[in-house]
Order: C-alpha cells, then sequence, then structure tokens
C-alpha cells in the first residue's frame, strides 16, 4: 500500500516534470499578465524592491549603528531571498486553489500547477537580483567568486521549496484557512531570522539552537552568503540536504496519500 | 490500442460547507469531544455516480443522454481522468482531451498570436506540435492581421473563431465533448462543421454528452442514458434515442 501511493506520487511529478513546457509556460503567463500594459512591466518588482531595501537597509542600518558598506548588501541579499522563499510558500498556499478552473477541466499531473508557482516567483527572483550589484556598487563592494556559490545553494533552496509547496498546496486545498496561519507564520519567521538584523547585534550568550533548528536561517544563508563573498558552512548544506531529503520523502508520501481526492476538494 | 474501461466506479463529493472545511473546527471538536462533531459537522456526501460498469472499445463513438444533475459532466471528468473513481475503478487507455471551455487559457490582453500558443499549451501540445500547426491554425481563424492585436480587441466571433481553430487543431486519441461547439456567422459555420467532422472522424473514440437528438443520431453509434448517477440504458443509438427522446 505504501509502494503504491509513492508510485502514484512519483509518476505525477514525473509527468509534470516530462511537461515541464506547461508549467514555464504558465509561469511566465503569470508574470507578463500582471504587468502587460504597464511601460516597464515586471521591472516594477525590481523598483518596489529597491525602494524597500533602500529604505529598511537606512532605517535599520542607522538603529543598529552598524558600518553601510556591510549593512546595506546584508539586508539586500536578506530581504531578495526571504521575499522569493516567503512568497513561494504563500501562493504555494493556492496552488491548486487558483488553479481550480484548469484542473476541473483538463488532465494535467497535479504537480505541474506547484512548479508553475515556483516558475513565476523564480522569474520574479530574477528581476530582483539585478538590484544586488547595485547596492554592492552604491557602497562601493565587490563581487567576489564566491558568488558562484549561489547557484547550487539556489537549486538546494528550490528543492526544498518544491516540497514543502506541494504539502502546502495539498493541504490548503482541504482547508482554506491554512492559507491565513500559513501567512502569520511566515510574518514571525521574518522577524526571527537574521534578515534585517544581523546575527553580532545579538548578545553573546544568545543560545546558537535558535538558528541551527531556523530552517529558514539555512535556506537564506545558502544564497545569500555567497553574494556577500562568503562559503556557507558545511553544517548548513547539510542541513538543508537533510530536510530536502526528509521533506521530500514525507512529501511524496502525503501527495501520493491525498491526489486522488484534490479534484474533489476543489 | 485506445480502449476505456470501468468497473463498478462510484464517484462521491464531500461537500463541506464552512464550518466543517475549517481546520479551527476540527481543532474544536477534537477539544469538545466527538457529539457535536455528529450534529454540527454537516458533512454530506453526494453521490455522482452509482457503481457505473463500462467499457468502450477503440472505434465506438458513444453518446451521453440524461436529465440535469444526472451525472453527465461527472461521468464525462471520470473518463477524461479529472476525477479518480471514490471506489471502484477506471483504466482509461489513450491520449485524452477534451473540448469543454475552449477559452480557457486565453488571456484578453495577450495577442492572437500568444493566445494560440497559450490556449495550444492548455490542449497539451508540446511547442513542435505547435510550430507544425500554427499557420494552418492561424490560416483557418482566418483573423489576418487581426493576430497580432490583443485578444480583448476582438469581436465575439473573432474570439470564437481563435479558440476554435486552435483547439480544434489538436488530433487526440479520445475526445470528449460537452454539448457540440457553437461557432459565429454563417460563412465560418461551415468550415467549422467540416473541421468538427474531421476531428471526430480521425479520434479513436468520441463521447458526446448532448440534449440534441439529431447531434447524437448523427454522430453516435452508442447512447448511454443516464439517471440519477446510473446507468438506465446503454445500447445502439437509434434505439435508446427512441426511448429517451420518445418516438
Amino acid at each position: 500500500m505504501a509502494v503504491m501511493t509513492f508510485s502514484d506520487a512519483v509518476a505525477d511529478i514525473g509527468e509534470a516534470v516530462r511537461k515541464r513546457h506547461l508549467a514555464t509556460t504558465f509561469g511566465w503567463q503569470d508574470v507578463a499578465q500582471r504587468y502587460r500594459r504597464s511601460r516597464i512591466g515586471a521591472f516594477w518588482l525590481t523598483i518596489n524592491m529597491g525602494v524597500m531595501i533602500g529604505a529598511l537597509g537606512l532605517i535599520f542600518g542607522n538603529l543598529f549603528r552598524a558600518p553601510m558598506q556591510e549593512f546595506l548588501p546584508f539586508v539586500g541579499c536578506g530581504l531578495i531571498v526571504w521575499s522569493f522563499i516567503s512568497t513561494c510558500l504563500s501562493e504555494g498556499c493556492a496552488a491548486f486553489i487558483g488553479a481550480e478552473g484548469i484542473i476541473l477541466q483538463v488532465r494535467m499531473p497535479l504537480f505541474t500547477h506547484v512548479m508553475r508557482t515556483l516558475w513565476r516567483n523564480i522569474i520574479v527572483f530574477a528581476h530582483n537580483l539585478v538590484i544586488v550589484p547595485v547596492a554592492l556598487i552604491a557602497v562601493s563592494a565587490s563581487i567576489s567568486w564566491a558568488a558562484l556559490i549561489a547557484l547550487p545553494g539556489f537549486l538546494v533552496v528550490s528543492i526544498n521549496l518544491l516540497w514543502m509547496m506541494l504539502v502546502l498546496a495539498t493541504i490548503c486545498a482541504r482547508f482554506r484557512d491554512m492559507t491565513q496561519v500559513v501567512q502569520n507564520f511566515l510574518q514571525v519567521i521574518f522577524y526571527a531570522t537574521p534578515i534585517v538584523w544581523q546575527m553580532k547585534t545579538l548578545p553573546a550568550n544568545f543560545p546558537a539552537y535558535f538558528f541551527d533548528f531556523n530552517p529558514f536561517y539555512h535556506l537564506i544563508t545558502l544564497i545569500r552568503a555567497p553574494l556577500l563573498g562568503e562559503i556557507p558552512s558545511s553544517v548548513t548544506w547539510l542541513y538543508a540536504i537533510t530536510t530536502s531529503i526528509l521533506g521530500w520523502l514525507f512529501a511524496l508520501w502525503f501527495f501520493g496519500r491525498y491526489r486522488k481526492r484534490i479534484p474533489y476538494w476543489l | 490500442m485506445a480502449k476505456i474501461r470501468l468497473e463498478r466506479a462510484s464517484v462521491s463529493f464531500p461537500v463541506y460547507n464552512a464550518a466543517s472545511r475549517s481546520l479551527k473546527n476540527r481543532v474544536l471538536n477534537v477539544a469538545t469531544g466527538g457529539a457535536i462533531e455528529r450534529r454540527f459537522d454537516g458533512l454530506v456526501v453526494v453521490k455522482g455516480l452509482d457503481e457505473i460498469d463500462l467499457t468502450i472499445h477503440e472505434g465506438e463513438r458513444v453518446g451521453l443522454v440524461g436529465h440535469n444533475g444526472s451525472g453527465k459532466t461527472t461521468l464525462l471528468r471520470l473518463l477524461s481522468g479529472i476525477y479518480a473513481p471514490t471506489s471502484g475503478s477506471a483504466a482509461i487507455d489513450g491520449e485524452c482531451v477534451s473540448l469543454i471551455n475552449i477559452g480557457l487559457g486565453i488571456d484578453p490582453e495577450a495577442t492572437g498570436r500568444e493566445n494560440i500558443r497559450l490556449r495550444a499549451v492548455m490542449m497539451g501540445m508540446t511547442a513542435k506540435e505547435l510550430s507544425s500547426k500554427y499557420d494552418e491554425i492561424a490560416e483557418f481563424s482566418g483573423l489576418g492581421d487581426f493576430l497580432d492585436m490583443p485578444f480583448r480587441t476582438y469581436s465575439s466571433g473573432m474570439q470564437l473563431r481563435l479558440a476554435f481553430a486552435t483547439s480544434t487543431s489538436i488530433r487526440p486519441e479520445i475526445l470528449i465533448m460537452d454539448e457540440w461547439l457553437s461557432t459565429g456567422d454563417e460563412d465560418f459555420k461551415d468550415r467549422a462543421r467540416k473541421r468538427l467532422d474531421e476531428i471526430v472522424s480521425s479520434t479513436k473514440i468520441l463521447i458526446l454528452a448532448s440534449h440534441s437528438k439529431e447531434l447524437l443520431l448523427g454522430n453516435c453509434d452508442r447512447l448511454i442514458w443516464l439517471e440519477h448517477g446510473r446507468v438506465r440504458m446503454d445500447g445502439p443509438a437509434k434505439t435508446i434515442a427512441d426511448e429517451y427522446f420518445g418516438r
């Protein structure tokens, strides 16, 4: 029985990966649609993000009396990565609900809708990434070769996000209130994770497990640290890879178990 | 070899009212003990299809008849693999396309060309398949230079042409239709009818739900009469049509 549910989920996901042009086409379309008649299109996202980073960087940088040269790139990269992660998760909740029209009329793998949500956010993320060199130049810092490590980091983050989104999409299709719960949860994580504040501003005796057990800290670090010229520690890699493996095992079981029910819940 | 086989397939929908759908109530129910759940949870299960046994072989042209609420749409969804039976089994061999809502996936702000692509992807075509059919679709739609204009600027007849031209360019093994596609102005009607005949004759299995006797007799050789989610009658088109529509 357990093997059956697994193979069911794997078949759906395998088909979605094989037909990935569905997810990429719709994902691209989602972004295009939002900005169709605007002159600079999706770069509004970049501008919004840039303004936010500038404001938060100045305010919190002064609050913490942090040197701007270090603080601005830190906040900038942190916010860009965090907004990618948090939007993926909150939109992931609506991946099936939002695709109700398609799910009930066209047979396609359900995982396609999760991939579409991720792809849409990757496109947005790519637009925001333009800010990183600008922020670095603004404080006359430079990009190091370590930034290339951000690529495998990004891959690990995406693999992690996919299983979380798959589970959330399934739960939220059944329990619509979960979307709100997830929003609140993300809000808390945002403050509990070093994004707009740095770890070194904490008192020296602050317990380290506070970060060690925060998966989002590790996920953000995987992309942020290389962009800032540091290499993520092996603990972070290990942690992120372990959560992706365990998470996917759980997600396959969970999705396999409820996949057939999802159209009925919509 | 396209084939559809349903064995004692049932479909029942859980109807979650707002109360039973929220997690809060689930948690509260646990906290207050199960007694309330029985009274207030109100989980109603509606049986959409009840133990359907059905085999459709390659080459068959099947029509579905039945009054509103008899389960036609549910059965179409079951046959196209959207719903999995809640009990029993459904085996669908063959790639299946439904021409139910031919406007699904269209973005009014995008141009006609972009919409052909979007619509084609929604139908399950790959980029390669589309590129080989693209010119033919564009020509059939008869929209000419309008293809470069946003879809929302089209008249409703033109919008229909574009959706129709793209949707009917596919050649699936199993074709599922809920009523015949209605098609714009007189001049387009003839060509549209020819094209529908083409797609219907090239498909290996046709399943058509309709309320029109002529349509069913014209296209189907077997009719299935659904009533209250069960098969009331199943047999040669002529016989069943006479029974259902009255002589």
